[in-house]
């Protein structure tokens, strides 16, 4: 009997869960709106699904009803990957410490 | 050409890189280095689809014009963006995750070789499942977020819509989808696709409206936990690791957000998404309308408090971001550190209109990590501070959470700023606080009130010092 490789993917995707659980419960508080702003930006990688169908068309017909919103899927992930990563970034950059010489 | 083997370890890989970006987000040094792994992988699994596609035609051109212009769209909002506002950014950036969703599977729907997945009108059945799964997530957390959005940025009213036979319409349109999936992975039929997706944009809709403004920190939450299992079913629709292990990372991280906001109300989960909590609030509120005496003071008596004091601790809440009081209490701090007073800062855990709102509104400010409690850490400090600074937040330091089982938001945590020798509460009047109830703290006998705008009261403070 061979194993539906469904399987596999939901086993990936239970452990996933139990992974999410444990890594988010040690983010600190204070870094809680940071934590949405980048899981924003990674669930973004669904751009992957939004590349394949923007690139489906063959040479002569790149634009069909497809694609067409396979590349309106590209742009809106993308403002997320690049709106996400950089505003975390820019947050990220102003925890600072208490300067010891104060 | 990149082999389908290899361009699955990829896609592992840059999961992985995802899961380290959450990870060094557990302390403010390891954080950026997280989000640096976070931009790697991302990069990772968009240069491998390509090479795994390997159609570099005039296809590739147009794929990279429209990533080039949501990427300066994205650049260009990020750095423009207050920090004040950053709950409407993410509720906004919410609503493009789930409308993305949609197209794909959209996309996928009209074209499912591109995704071997079949042929139109015969697309594999568990396949049709996981696409109407995502399509229907992705759909609800679009209009969710839409609402929030809205709500946050002001443009609809804060307060609770409800009517009539509300819940029972929201069950039925839920059981709707349910059938409506069913029908359309029987039928395949592509009617029956978009009357599903027109309602899961209608049911989104209708599951956020009846939620109040103050309930906003538990709606963002629950609407980034939904873009992520939206995520999670397209990427089960596209059998691909990367997508899977970030819905299923995003989808739980979102789901401990919403159950921490609702533990920093007291409140369990399905009463906050029922909703209405304002409505039924407003016959406590009259009730208690009898006048009652409050001691009120200007910036001189303020500073004169503060200068004798040893130890201050600040509190800020959501009405310190929209006075944009953040940079003023700064200075005044700095002054007060000069005079050799310590101060520490108070954060409840649903201030602000998303978690950790105000850390980073303080960080913007400059003021260091390692000054700003949680509510645990600090609540045992307030019996033995000399004052307390309330700047913007009224619910979380009620007392009557503690004393009165027939209120609201009795058994809700709240910072025990009753117990400091004297409380400044910087307020412009006495007016209820969202729950919509009177704040006992008002009328303590060491309270002050301090009525006016939270950043001139600052200043002129600053200015008496």
């Amino acid at each position: 009997m061979e194993i539906d490789p469904f399987i596999f993917r939901l086993s990936i995707f239970i452990l996933s869960i139990f992974i999410g659980y444990y890594v988010v419960w040690s983010v600190t508080p204070s870094l809680h709106t940071p934590l949405m702003s980048v899981t924003n930006a990674i669930s973004s990688v669904i751009i992957v699904g939004a590349i394949i169908a923007g690139l489906a068309g063959n040479s002569d017909t790149i634009f069909n009803t497809s694609s067409i919103f396979g590349f309106l899927a590209i742009s809106l992930a993308a403002i997320n990957i690049f709106g996400g990563f950089l505003v975390t970034q820019r947050m990220l950059a102003m925890y600072k410490k208490k300067k010891k010489d104060k | 050409m990149l082999s389908a083997n290899l361009s699955a370890i990829f896609y592992l890989i840059s999961g992985i890189l995802f899961i380290l970006a959450l990870r060094g987000l557990s302390s403010p040094e390891t954080s950026r280095q997280g989000n640096f792994f976070g931009i790697l992988g991302m990069i990772i699994a968009i240069t491998v689809t390509f090479l795994s596609i390997g159609n570099f035609s005039t296809g590739f051109v147009v794929v990279l014009i429209f990533l080039l212009i949501g990427g300066l769209i994205g650049a260009f909002i990020a750095y423009k963006i207050p920090m004040t506002a950053m709950p409407e950014l993410v509720a906004g950036f919410h609503s493009l995750v789930g409308l993305a969703a949609v197209f794909v599977a959209i996309a996928a729907f009209l074209n499912p070789e591109a995704f071997n997945l079949g042929s139109p009108g015969n697309i594999k059945l568990g396949s049709l499942i996981e696409m109407s799964i995502g399509a229907a997530v992705g759909a609800i957390t679009f209009s969710g977020s839409i609402i929030a959005f809205l709500k946050l940025q002001g443009i609809m009213s804060g307060s609770p819509i409800t009517f009539k036979g509300q819940h029972p319409l929201n069950a039925l349109i839920l059981i709707s989808i349910i059938v409506l999936t069913y029908l359309l992975c029987s039928t395949q039929s592509s009617n029956l696709f978009w009357i599903l997706l027109a309602v899961s944009f209608l049911i989104g809709f209708l599951l956020i409206i009846p939620i109040g403004g103050a309930d906003m920190p538990v709606v963002i939450s629950m609407l980034n936990s939904y873009s992520g299992w939206a995520a999670a079913g397209i990427g089960f629709t596209l059998e691909n690791t990367a997508l899977i292990i970030t819905g299923a990372l995003v989808g739980s991280s979102g789901a401990i957000l919403s159950y921490i906001m609702c533990k920093g109300m007291n409140r369990s989960f399905f009463n906050v998404i029922l909703g209405g909590f304002g409505a039924t609030e407003q016959s406590t509120g009259e009730k208690n309308k009898e006048q009652r005496p409050v001691k009120s003071g200007n910036a001189d008596d303020a500073a004169f408090l503060m200068k004798n004091a040893s130890s201050v601790i600040i509190v800020p809440g959501y009405g310190m971001a929209v006075a944009q009081a953040q940079h003023a209490l700064r200075e005044m701090v700095d002054t007060l550190k000069k005079n050799d007073i310590k101060v520490s800062y108070a954060i409840h855990p649903v201030a602000g209109r998303m978690p950790g709102h105000m850390n980073v509104l303080l960080a913007e400010a400059n003021v260091p990590y390692d000054e700003v409690f949680e509510l645990e850490e600090i609540n045992n400090d307030f019996a033995n501070a000399d004052v307390a600074f309330v700047i913007g937040a009224n619910d979380v330091t009620n007392p009557v959470a503690k004393t009165d089982p027939q209120s609201p938001i009795y058994g809700m945590p709240v910072l025990d700023v009753e117990k400091c020798k004297s409380v400044l509460f910087v307020k412009r009047s006495l007016s209820p606080g969202y729950a919509g109830i009177d704040n006992d703290l008002f009328y303590k006998e060491n309270t002050l009130m301090l009525f006016a705008d939270a950043k001139k009261m600052t200043e002129d403070i600053t200015k008496n010092l």
